[in-house]
């Protein structure tokens, strides 16, 4: 029976919600395509995430060794070559995050098998493999087939798919023994850092103003702090504010960032990509301002306002005031 | 520490209006403006960093017809010591893939200790050139790269995570190492530079320089082909507030208003 391999990513204890994203997507492709749905977990003294995963698909396939204990694409790459090589799955999802972007290049150059990254969607039509890939930073979708193979790997865009809860499948587990023989040798883990935490918690705040690369220069950055000020909430930013040193890692909202849920979000000058999205889509109302009508951002804000941002935050901060000097 | 770099001349779409051309599988780029992709941008400047700690030498090496010469020369202008552009007909139409290989071949006989790319491409977003140029090479890699400290025979690197977290790797050395944005400050081109580079020479291989043979390359070398490029459907649209900009204001207060926010 081909198979469908879904890579389980897990890290300090916990799998990660694009394990079952991408098991909910493979699911539904696997029955559409009539093979059975693998779960792969690499990991070490893994027994518990075996369970959860045995639930969620026909079977697991557990390599346990010490060296697969955190994530390391050199060893993780020598066991999926393996795995690969050896059931020849139609299919590997990997997710597109720090980990597989690490892991799913290398490993499809070394087995000759193509590969489409951050997928959005995808699907068999007839043997041929069809994805949607978004390119220019999300404003435009394409359509890809893939080179005609027996095998194929694709790396899922975390947060696209709905995880779904299924009535538990029971599926089997199988212990493989372990393929690492000689030590890892190029790369080793170290340790997890996290960046030191600064006075002021994104995530616990009920109004967020969000800037982006469309506020241009750090001058500008004082009128946004006023209207957040004025709304009683706080400043934080998209990736390039950070990148450029504009305020610290702790203000970062998206992926690689904080994830908030605050009652307003205000993303003013912020374009709109996923990363950025995914981390306060969840606000209970979210108003965005930028000039460029095609931004991403409105599709993912109630309100809309586009206009020159510069003019527009003063009015709206002085408005502000105006009301809560009125009461 | 000799040092190449992979850079890729991309256009600037974050705040231009982007139309599908008439052919539907790419994008009009005559209005918009084109430049080194920013996560390449920074990936440059660590290594003229590097350079400039070490000493050595930064060759940068990318692949595209010759309008990429204004990207190669800011990069010999910021501190480059020699620009390699590998163009051909062929080469039109490759993925990521096809773009390793020809990157694959160009590099395998100079002389390197590291090799540093962007970790993405701000146009195609496929982040996996420099991970796929690694297995070809058969050296190590990372990737998400905020922080290199160079020991001896290996890096020791942070790499970005999700959620605020970084991990610490030691890799091997040659290895190339993927770069996201945020790891330096890339510095602006002095005038003196701009007038240095033009005296510095971008050598132009081809196909045949490469040893390459056309199967191996453009549509047919890759692993994925363009369809169809279409502007994304939409699912929820933001209720665009207009008029003058106080009545504007108003109605975003009455918004904040009738939820109790302001």
């Amino acid at each position: 029976m081909k198979e469908l391999f879904v890579l389980a990513e897990h890290r300090r204890g916990e799998l990660r919600d694009v394990t079952f994203e991408m098991l909910t997507k493979g699911r539904e492709l696997s029955q559409r395509i009539n093979v059975d749905l693998t779960a792969v977990l690499l990991g070490h003294n893994v027994k518990e995430f075996a369970k959860t995963l045995a639930d969620q698909a026909k079977r697991v396939l557990i390599v346990d060794d010490a060296r697969l204990e955190n994530f390391n694409a050199e060893a993780y790459q020598r066991v999926l070559s393996r795995l690969i090589s050896e059931r020849k799955p139609s299919l590997t999802l990997i997710g597109h995050t720090a980990y597989g972007v690490d892991l799913a290049p290398s490993l499809a150059a070394e087995l000759n098998v193509p590969l489409a990254t951050d997928c959005i969607d995808l699907d068999f039509e007839g043997e041929r493999l069809v994805v949607v890939r978004q390119v220019y930073g999300g404003k435009v979708n394409v359509k890809a087939s893939l080179r005609k193979s027996e095998s194929y790997v694709v790396t899922l865009r975390p947060g696209t798919f709905e995880a779904q809860e299924v009535k538990p499948l029971g599926g089997e587990t199988i212990e493989i023994a372990s393929p690492l023989s000689a030590d890892i040798e190029y790369k080793r883990f170290i340790e997890f850092f996290e960046p030191p935490a600064g006075e002021v918690d994104i995530s616990a705040a009920d109004v967020i103003v969000g800037i982006g690369r469309g506020i241009r220069d750090i001058e500008n950055m004082p009128a946004a702090e006023k209207l957040a000020e004025a709304l009683g909430g706080v400043l934080a930013c998209s990736r390039p504010i950070v990148d450029k040193g504009w305020l610290p890692k702790d203000r970062q909202v998206g992926t690689s960032g904080k994830t908030v849920k605050p009652k307003l979000y205000i993303a003013i000058g912020i374009s709109g990509q996923f990363q950025h999205v995914s981390g306060m889509k969840n606000a209970d109302l979210i108003i965005a301002i930028n000039k460029d009508p095609k931004a991403p951002i409105f599709r993912a804000a109630d309100y809309g306002v586009v206009e020159d941002l510069f003019k527009v935050v003063p009015t709206l901060t002085n408005r502000i005031l105006e009301e809560k000097t009125s009461k | 520490m000799d040092v190449i770099v992979c850079v890729k001349h991309v256009p600037e779409t974050a705040e231009a209006e982007i139309v599908v051309d008439e052919s539907g599988k790419g994008i009009r780029t005559e209005d918009l403006v084109f430049a080194i992709n920013e996560w390449d941008d920074y990936a440059l400047e660590e290594a003229v960093l590097l350079k400039e700690r070490l000493g050595g030498s930064v060759t940068v090496v990318t692949v595209g017809s010759e309008e990429v010469d204004d990207t190669l020369r800011k990069c010999l202008a910021r501190g480059a010591d020699r620009a390699i552009r590998l163009t051909d007909k062929a080469f039109e139409g490759s993925d990521a893939y096809a773009i390793a290989k020809i990157l694959h071949k160009a590099i395998k006989d100079l002389p390197f200790n590291l090799i540093l790319t962007g970790a993405q491409a701000g146009d195609d977003g496929y982040a996996q050139v420099g991970v796929v140029l690694a297995e070809l090479l058969g050296i190590p890699h990372t990737t998400m790269v905020k922080k290199i400290e160079l020991k001896e025979g290996f890096a020791k690197v942070n790499r970005e995570l999700e959620g605020g977290l970084e991990e610490v790797v030691e890799v091997k050395l040659p290895a190339v190492l993927a770069i996201q944005t945020g790891i330096n400050e890339p510095r602006y081109v002095s005038i003196m530079g701009i007038r240095k580079a033009r005296e510095k020479e971008i050598k132009v291989l081809g196909l045949r320089d490469l040893g390459l043979r056309e199967e191996e390359v453009g549509e047919f070398g890759s692993w994925i082909t363009v369809e169809k490029m279409f502007i994304p459907p939409v699912e929820k649209e933001a209720e665009i507030l207009t008029g003058g900009l106080d009545e504007i204001a108003a109605k975003v207060v009455e918004t904040l208003r009738a939820r109790g926010l302001v």
